[in-house]
């Protein structure tokens, strides 16, 4: 029922190309995130999928329908934007029955969908205010109204939380998840924030400057980097690289351990250095270690550790869970 | 002390402004007190500043006998036709150029905004004679046309900064929620756009309403607006001032009131945006 | 988000206004190019002949163009002065916190809503006319003899009447630019020990000198073709004395019907525009950018 795929989609400005060759097969029903730095495509990817960019090359498909010469319009999509881009002079009931207006629904439904998707978003009390009335986290909530209600093939997502507060996002996130699973609906979910893209997807792709790097389960790219990119982009606090010697010690141009699997010992195995800050969090407590030939590592051990800066300890990575890369950045498996 | 000191300045800049400001508008005000005095009143000297013997029978006979409301009511045919069409023109023109831009945007904007700066009188002659031709002389739908065509520019130019002010995601979002872009233009830009419209019409108006070369070289009875007729009170044969002021206030009241609303958008159209 | 069927649909948008604007620059333009070239008289119409460049050497070598083109450059360059020396200081007045503040800035613009034709006829009768206007009035208040106005200093009088219109437009500009002046800039100056007039010389001056340039170039393109407030007060007299390049190209095509003639003539004022034009589509353009 929403099943998109993407054949080969490359895409331009002029001399510049934003897309490079994107293949992807995103399932019915499931929840992709679309995750990686500034700059590297992934908004594009999304516009191109809803129809707001025309491709250069390539084909995009909806259940198995090629849509790529369809305007956004006609291709049963419905997208949240970061500003909400909520439509400043209708009501809340205006905001949310629009596209049910524009096809051509008549008005007693309208009014029984809309109400509808009103009340799983608890948003009933406030149908008849306009946006400039409402708090930031009411928009957004209209904005995911709004698009709930045309019961579309696929909810796409362009970082809806991003301008939210802190404990506004947890909360958000944790509301969309749930949305989604109960509506069944697939959802294409843009964003910078790893914790988001971890939390909420079933899959997660990996973009960077335009390339698709990986595509997998949070927990396959967690334990399983294809490349240095994709092992450097996910994990907070970012994953530890070495290279030189000590990675040669295991037979790669580059190894990478993740700072929570570093064991951290006032002296003992393990690369030796002097710690130049410590954050207490209570919960964790984070080194930052000046390792000499090993660079600069971080370690994060559960539970408060007596150490501060200046002191000296002694970081053994655990032999399971060290990464090894050659010397183009792909991951080396055993 | 430095309290007494700033409100000293204030009551001095005060002073300063309201005295510049009464100057400036003194023949106006001049004018108005004019239209309530009796044509011997008007011309005899000393003036008189407010103590005279006030009456209404410049604009009685102005309303009344000198056709007057035909010339305005030519007035109001050619600036609010000029201005509807410039509007019908000018809004899918500046649409185009505020959310469809290529390369070549920029330059046609510029051009629309050079075809304002010719000098209409390069073009009197061939204009006159087309005219001349198609018998489109002292008509309505010629000064229609011809104030379209010196309003549109600057119709085109604000139109066009007021959409580049619509956020793209509102429209896009109305895309996807399944809207063409003929809906998407009536439903959504133009509602969003509607304070910009206002102004853009305003302008227009004020601007076609007080044209005074194509108004007073194109049309002489039948089809001129008030700029022409007030421009007939020139002629030498008597003196008729009490009856000018009255002709005049009625003219240009509508006018100034529409002016004082648009200000803002008055420096926005008329500097082409060079100034903000 | 322009895509492909977008970006046909605002083509087809954009083609009237821009069709139309094309035709009203290129056709009448290229008959005036046209009619320059020819001896055509409305009132003689058989003797139309082709003559080249003549009307161009007559009308340049006419001493009514060269006073026409003489008074043109008093008009503009007189009206130009009096509303930036007027407008800097009454926007600067206008800038301050005085009580009624909104009111005097009506009273301040109205005049540039006053139709051309108004405003001329007021001040030539009511305010000029050497017998019954005010300010003869107030001359022999004085115990001056009244000025005749449009017999002695006709074009004066012209430039006043222009001038009057147009202070208000230079003042808004200027005023809308000076609120636009960075109040935190003036205070930094202030604890840098600047009066009031060094304020002003400093750091208001040169912030104002953009839209000084604007406010010049876009008073010459529209004075450059002041017709309305000669024609209906002084007809270009005495003699030629308040005729401009727009007045006497309108005299020659229709009070003399020599089109050949005010073609030429039509062409000249094109031109000089023009160079008008570039510049100020330059500060445009520039803005455009932004």
């Amino acid at each position: 029922m929403g099943r998109i795929t993407l054949q080969d989609v490359h895409k331009s400005f002029g001399p510049v190309d934003i897309i490079k060759g994107a293949a992807l097969d995103v399932a019915d029903g499931s929840f992709v995130a679309f995750v990686g730095p500034s700059g590297c495509g992934k908004t594009t990817l999304l516009r191109l999928i809803a129809g707001l960019e025309d491709v250069t090359s390539g084909r995009i498909l909806i259940d198995g329908v090629d849509v790529t010469g369809v305007p956004p319009a006609r291709r049963g999509l419905s997208m949240v934007f970061q500003s909400y881009a909520l439509y400043p002079h209708m009501s809340v009931r205006g905001n949310i029955g629009f596209a049910l207006k524009m096809a051509g629904l008549p008005k007693a439904e309208i009014s029984r969908k809309v109400e509808a998707a009103a009340g799983t978003l608890n948003l009933t009390p406030f149908l008849d205010r306009k946006p400039r009335e409402l708090s930031g986290g009411q928009r957004q909530r209209v904005a995911i109204g709004r698009a709930i209600v045309r019961h579309p093939k696929a909810f796409l997502f362009d970082e809806p939380l991003s301008n939210l507060d802190a404990a506004l996002r947890v909360q958000m996130r944790l509301e969309i998840s749930r949305l989604q699973r109960q509506l069944g609906t697939t959802a294409v979910y843009v964003t910078h924030d790893q914790v988001e893209a971890m939390t909420m997807a079933d899959t997660i792709v990996v973009l960077n400057a335009g390339k698709i790097e990986q595509c997998g389960s949070p927990l396959a790219l967690y334990t399983t980097p294809c490349n240095v990119f994709v092992a450097g982009f996910i994990g907070s606090p970012r994953m530890n690289f070495i290279s030189g010697e000590a990675a040669g010690k295991y037979g790669a141009a580059t190894i990478g351990v993740r700072p929570e699997h570093l064991r951290v010992a006032r002296n003992g195995d393990g690369w030796p250095g002097v710690i130049m800050a410590a954050e207490h969090l209570g919960s964790d407590t984070l080194l930052y270690v000046n390792a000499g030939a090993a660079g600069t590592l971080t370690a994060r051990s559960v539970g408060e550790l007596q150490l501060g800066a200046g002191d000296r300890v002694s970081l053994a990575p655990e032999s399971a869970h060290i990464h090894r890369f050659d010397e183009f950045g792909r991951a080396l498996r055993v | 002390m430095a309290r007494t000191a700033k409100t000293r300045h204030k009551v001095l800049m005060t002073a300063a402004a309201w005295l510049s400001g009464l100057l400036i508008f003194f023949p106006i005000l001049w004018m108005l007190l004019t239209s309530f005095k009796t044509e011997l009143r008007a011309v005899s000297t000393p003036p008189s500043f407010l103590l005279f013997h006030w009456t209404l029978e410049n604009y009685a006979s102005v309303l009344q006998r000198s056709a007057y409301l035909h010339y305005a009511l030519n007035s109001v045919i050619t600036a609010g036709g000029s201005t509807l069409i410039a509007l019908l023109l000018g809004v899918p023109a500046a649409w185009s150029m505020a959310f469809s831009a290529t390369a070549r945007t920029r330059s046609i904007l510029l051009w629309m905004l050079s075809t304002k700066m010719m000098p209409p009188v390069a073009v009197l002659v061939p204009i006159y004679l087309i005219y001349r031709d198609l018998g489109l002389l002292d008509s309505k739908a010629g000064l229609v046309l011809i104030l379209c065509l010196g309003n549109l520019p600057l119709a085109i130019w604000m139109l066009f900064s007021y959409f580049k002010e619509i956020p793209k995601d509102i429209l896009e979002a109305a895309r996807v929620d399944g809207a063409g872009v003929g809906r998407e233009l009536i439903h959504v830009l133009l509602p969003m756009a509607l304070p910009g419209l206002a102004s853009t019409s305003l302008l227009s108006l004020i601007l076609a309403w007080n044209e005074s070369f194509w108004t007073l070289n194109l049309s002489t009875s039948s089809a001129a607006p008030l700029t022409t007729f007030i421009a007939s009170y020139s002629s030498p044969e008597g003196l008729f001032w009490a009856k000018l002021s009255a002709a005049s206030t009625l003219a240009i009241a509508p006018i100034l009131v529409l002016g004082w609303l648009s200000q803002r958008q008055l420096v926005r159209g008329l500097t082409f945006g060079a100034v903000k | 988000m322009s895509t492909r069927q977008t970006q046909a649909v605002a083509r087809i948008l954009l083609t009237p206004a821009v069709a139309l604007l094309l035709i009203w620059m290129i056709v009448p333009l290229a008959l005036t190019a046209y009619f320059s070239t020819l001896h055509y008289s409305l009132l003689d119409p058989v003797s139309e002949r082709f003559i080249g460049t003549a009307n161009f050497r007559y009308f340049l070598t006419d001493p009514a163009f060269l006073a026409s083109l003489r008074n043109t450059l008093v008009l503009v360059g007189s009206v130009l002065g009096l509303t930036i020396t007027l407008g800097i200081p009454l926007a600067h007045l206008l800038d301050q916190p005085v009580f009624g503040r909104s009111l005097v800035r009506l009273l301040v613009i109205a005049p540039f809503f006053v139709m051309p034709t108004v405003s001329a006829l007021v001040w030539k009768n009511l305010l000029m006319n050497p017998v019954s206007g005010l300010f003869a009035w107030i001359a022999t208040l004085f115990g001056a003899a009244p000025v005749d106005w449009f017999t002695s200093h006709a074009l004066l009088a012209i430039v006043l009447i222009v001038s009057w219109q147009w202070l208000p437009f230079a003042t808004l500009i200027l005023l809308t630019a000076l609120q636009s002046l960075d109040q935190e800039q003036k205070e930094a100056a202030e604890m840098d020990g600047a009066g009031p007039l060094s304020t002003f010389t400093h750091i208001t001056l040169p912030h104002l000198a953009r839209p000084i340039t604007v406010v010049i170039l876009i008073e010459t393109i529209f004075l450059l073709t002041i017709f309305a407030e000669i024609f209906v007060t002084t007809g270009g007299g005495p003699g030629l004395e308040t005729t401009n390049i727009a007045f006497l190209i309108y005299s020659q095509a229709l009070i003399q019907f020599d089109v050949g003639s005010a073609s030429a003539g039509g062409l000249v004022a094109v031109v000089i525009a023009n160079v008008v034009a570039f510049f100020l589509l330059r500060i445009v353009g520039r803005n455009l950018e932004a």
